[in-house]
């Protein structure tokens, strides 16, 4: 009897690691390979133009972007764009999710309302936007001056101070509706009961909501958080359509392509994107780490 | 009228005052598109909530200048095949990871999850190469091919999630009746990730349909391209101008009927999020 | 029968040598346009040839963003794909593109080279091969209201000062008459190769050189270069507006096209856009070359223009370079200064009364062209790209206000010198 359970179970597993097998081939085909080749290269002078003749010359490459400050400003802008917008979209989502989940007449029509910014691709709302943020004839400013909430126009695009905000306002359009729907799936999925008996006991609706709600909702927030977060550290065409290679938004994305297609540098700019990938990997490892830490207290 | 009476409208007032915000900050900018779509030439230059004098001309326009059309299907086509590569694959994985024990099952999840961390500035001259070695360069398979790398990631993770909830008792039935492996999971578990299917499908043909940087690196002529890549590149008579109205066109164009399918899936998006909490 | 072998081989050999002609018809592709009026004349052009010559020619549509453009060219020519025969380049590409393009002059005579302007030719000749053939040019040029500066009494500025102050006066007294939204000059100050082009004619028109100089050494920080900037900096918020640093040509067009300012500097493209049916300001608009920075300086303009060059992976090197003559032949750049207003590269037709007289706007240009300042791409080879970012970051700051001019430029000497390898740019 157990040699026939173990054969059985044997079976299951190579038919099992068949399975498994396309996928784990694509992606060493997609991911593996690829990756490699971009960390390779980075110990290399090789140039977009002539990869060839490629020389092999250690870490100067990785020593010279850590030397670099518009690296490291790049990097800033990149943390200080994952946080804020991931934070306001988090926010922003609870809250619509909040809304969604009651009762109200025209509730599928908002539901679907709210998904159309995240239908949109990124390239045409980087465009819509930009064309509404313009400071001499954009719709935005328009309204803000007729409200008499701005003295005179903002060059929302051009000021560095504003710059990365407007940025951070587009992807936040853009996301929050994502956001929002895991939130109300997660919502939807709590038990009810909890909520039926604070009812019955009176408990005022703002406890009930970081008493109970919260918490319950903590490992749909957790999972959001995270994929939105790796996102937004990867993040590439919203700012490179919206504001080019200008330095006060620029991203570690586009600082990496600048470096390998704008220059050429396929050297350089291989190490950048491998930073990139250090960098998330880290940031990843960290969050995991602290994540099973919190679950496990 | 009772105080508490007072409260509790102020409080509906408010709550249907967030929502008609909501409604507006989500809509606006597309209706912006819209209205700028309308006009034409140096209108586009005023600010005016509805076009003096509204026209049809940018939409004719947008496929007059570049193979629209054509573009529209290929993004359809790339979009379509993405969804099913990635479906099968993931499937045929999820089966895998969700219902086998086997050694090391945990650090492959992880693995497959981690590819998703990858930025796709750092595999885009490798995957050049992969792809011109192939011979796909300026084909759409590249595309449906390179796509994979985002899509197979989560939709392995949500499928394999779904399949551990799958009740034990059907796969055992099924094992007595002597099915095969491949017999379980399209009969017996396909039917039963329905929703699972759809999300994950619809996901990942808003990934593909939405990607800008591969689309724009592996493809050459104008009769290739994807529906992103036209649009950024959307350009006037002469090498400077941006025609906005045009761009706007395009940009309704190809967002009505995404909206239309997500209105259409909307309910089955939210059923199969929650769709794993339902244990059998 | 001891004849028949012979002869028989011979008539073999007359076929294969007469069929050859016919094997040889054969397929180019050629990336000479993306969209509207530009791809129609070139596959007008194209066509003409192909049929003159019994060969087939495919026209690809590459990306119409420079940029794009460049990237692409890179990834084919770096893969070394024979996808395209002739490439339509930029003005500041053949540094970085030479050792994938074929060497023209094999093909070309002396004499054909020489009616072309000499500066574009130069421009076009790397380390002593001739990698393209220009195909039309541009050079920035200054537009001003006609209306606005008949109305206040002014002159059309020679001076960068002179416009300044009359920017400034007409922009303050039509805001108070009542259009609060008018500005006194726009140009492009975004931080790409576009303000590249801006400041390098700020310097030049002081006579603060051209960044870098023919024997490859960095000249771009001195005292005249500081005043320049000095100068454009002190503009934005007073007569430029401060969006200007995000405008490329597209935006700062549009300002000026809906009447909201006085000056403008731009390529020749805006011409006809500003005097459309649907335009505001058609027919008020004046024409004149970028002013110079004072009296010691001289009047400039960056120039521009797109070239065209044949790949080295190309299976037909002598029928491409067959082509790129033909195309770039003054017959052929006089139909398309007539068809589309492209800028022709060859000074004769400048002269040519059919020209003139569809496009009298070229009249004035002439000079312009003559006079134009080339970016340093030839001097600095493969590392253009990096030289023009560098420059571009450096002045973006200082019109922002975020370093003054003299420090700004002193640092950026210090980058490029450094990158020079001892002004070998290798």
């Amino acid at each position: 009897m157990s040699t026939h359970a173990s054969r059985l179970t044997r079976q299951r597993v190579r038919s099992a690691w068949l399975f498994l097998a396309p996928v784990l081939v694509v992606l060493a085909l997609v991911a593996g390979w690829p990756l490699l080749k971009t960390i390779g290269y980075g110990f290399t002078d090789a140039s977009l133009i002539d990869p060839a003749s490629a020389k092999f010359i250690g870490l100067d490459n990785f020593s010279y972007l850590l030397l670099d400050s518009h690296w490291w400003a790049a990097v800033w802008n990149t943390t200080v764009f994952a946080v804020v917008s991931v934070a306001l979209e988090t926010v922003l989502g609870l809250v619509i999710a909040l809304a969604l989940n009651a009762q109200f007449p025209g509730r599928g029509g908002l539901r679907a309302a709210i998904l159309i910014p995240w239908a949109i691709p990124t390239v045409v709302s980087a465009q819509m936007w930009s064309w509404m943020f313009n400071d001499v004839f954009g719709v935005i400013n328009h309204m803000l001056l007729a409200l008499h909430l701005i003295s005179h126009p903002i060059a929302w695009l051009a000021s560095p101070d504003t710059a990365l905000l407007s940025i951070i306002l587009v992807d936040v359009w853009k996301t929050t509706p994502f956001m929002a729907l895991l939130l109300l799936a997660g919502l939807q999925m709590l038990p009810q009961e909890c909520f039926e008996s604070a009812r019955v006991d009176g408990v005022h609706p703002l406890k009930v909501f970081f008493r109970i709600t919260l918490p319950l909702l903590k490992p749909a927030l957790t999972v959001a958080i995270i994929f939105r977060l790796l996102d937004a550290l990867r993040m590439f065409d919203l700012v490179y359509v919206m504001s080019g290679n200008s330095r006060d938004t620029m991203s570690m994305s586009v600082y990496a392509r600048q470096q390998l297609i704008d220059f050429g540098d396929l050297g350089f700019g291989s190490a950048a994107a491998t930073m990139i990938f250090a960098i998330i990997a880290l940031f990843t490892a960290v969050y995991l780490t602290v994540a099973r830490v919190g679950r496990e207290r | 009228m009772t105080p508490r009476r007072i409260k509790r409208l102020i409080g509906r007032g408010a709550f249907y005052l967030l929502l008609l915000v909501i409604g507006l900050y989500t809509v606006f900018p597309f209706y912006w598109a819209v209205v700028s779509s309308l006009k034409s030439g140096s209108a586009l230059f005023q600010v005016e909530f509805w076009p003096a004098h509204p026209a049809w001309d940018n939409y004719v326009a947008v496929f007059r200048e570049q193979p629209f059309g054509r573009n529209i299907l290929n993004s359809l086509f790339v979009a379509v095949s993405t969804v099913a590569l990635s479906l099968s694959l993931a499937l045929a994985a999820a089966y895998a990871l969700g219902r086998v024990r086997f050694r090391g099952r945990g650090l492959l999840l992880a693995v497959i999850l981690g590819v998703s961390m990858f930025p796709q500035i750092a595999v885009l001259s490798g995957m050049f190469e992969l792809i011109s070695g192939l011979g796909l360069y300026n084909n759409l398979l590249a595309l449906s091919f390179s796509y994979l790398i985002f899509t197979l990631p989560f939709t392995v993770w949500v499928l394999t999630t779904f399949m551990r909830e799958l009740p034990q008792e059907l796969e055992e039935a099924a094992i007595v009746d002597g099915a095969t492996p491949f017999t379980i999971v399209t009969r017996v578990f396909m039917p039963l990730m329905g929703p699972a299917l759809v999300t994950t499908g619809l996901l990942a043909f808003i990934a593909a349909w939405n990607e800008f940087l591969f689309a724009l690196t592996f493809t050459l002529t104008s009769d290739m391209r994807t529906v992103p890549v036209a649009i950024a590149l959307i350009s006037g008579a002469s090498a400077y101008e941006l025609p906005w109205g045009n761009i706007m066109a395009a940009s309704v164009i190809v967002t009505v009927p995404l909206i239309a399918l997500v209105l259409v899936f909307q309910r089955r998006i939210v059923t199969g999020l929650t769709a794993g909490a339902i244990k059998g | 029968m001891k004849l028949l072998l012979p002869r028989f081989l011979t008539m073999l050999l007359l076929i294969l040598v007469g069929s050859s002609g016919a094997v040889r018809a054969a397929t180019l592709s050629i990336s000479c346009g993306a969209v509207g009026v530009e791809m129609r004349l070139c596959r007008q052009g194209v066509e003409a040839w192909a049929k003159q010559t019994g060969n087939q020619v495919k026209v690809v549509a590459t990306p119409n963003s420079s940029t794009e453009r460049f990237a692409l060219y890179q990834q084919i020519l770096a893969s070394h794909s024979s996808d395209i025969d002739i490439l339509q380049i930029d003005v500041v590409w053949p540094g970085t593109l030479a050792p994938h393009l074929v060497d023209l002059s094999q093909y070309i005579g002396k004499d054909a080279t020489k009616q072309f302007f000499p500066a574009l030719i130069a421009n076009d000749t790397v380390n002593g091969k001739l990698v393209a053939l220009p195909w039309f040019t541009n050079a920035g040029v200054l537009y001003y209201r006609k209306d606005l500066l008949k109305k206040y009494h002014a002159q059309p500025p020679a001076t960068w000062q002179q416009l300044t102050d009359t920017a400034r006066r007409i922009q303050n007294a039509e805001r108070k008459a009542g259009n609060p939204r008018m500005y006194g000059f726009v140009f492009q100050a975004k931080g790409y190769e576009g303000l590249t082009c801006d400041a390098l004619e700020w310097i030049d028109s002081f006579g603060g050189g051209t960044l870098i100089d023919a024997d490859g050494k960095v000249t771009v920080d001195n005292p005249r270069a500081v005043a320049a900037l000095q100068l454009a900096r002190s503009w934005i918020g007073d007569i430029a507006p401060r969006g200007v640093l995000n405008y490329d040509e597209e935006e700062s067009r549009g300002v000026f096209q809906s009447g909201n300012a006085v000056f403008m500097r731009n390529w020749p493209y805006a011409w006809a856009l500003g005097n459309a049916k649907d335009s505001p300001i058609r027919g008020k608009i004046g024409v004149i070359a970028v002013p110079a920075g004072g009296t010691d300086g001289h009047q400039t303009g960056t120039l521009g223009g797109w070239q065209l060059a044949v790949s080295r992976y190309s299976q037909h090197p002598e029928l491409a370079a067959d082509l790129v003559r033909y195309l770039t032949s003054y017959a052929e750049q006089k139909r398309r200064a007539l068809a589309g207003s492209y800028n022709p590269a060859i000074p004769a037709l400048y002269r040519d009364h059919d020209v003139l007289a569809a496009v009298p706007f070229f009249g004035t240009l002439y000079t312009t062209f003559e006079h134009a300042v080339a970016r340093p791409s030839r001097i600095a080879g493969s590392k253009y790209a990096r030289v023009s970012a560098e420059f571009y970051y450096t002045v973006h700051d200082v019109l922002s206000g975020k370093i003054a001019a003299a420090p700004a430029l002193a640092t950026l000497q210090q980058k490029l010198t450094r990158l020079s390898r001892g002004g070998q740019w290798r």
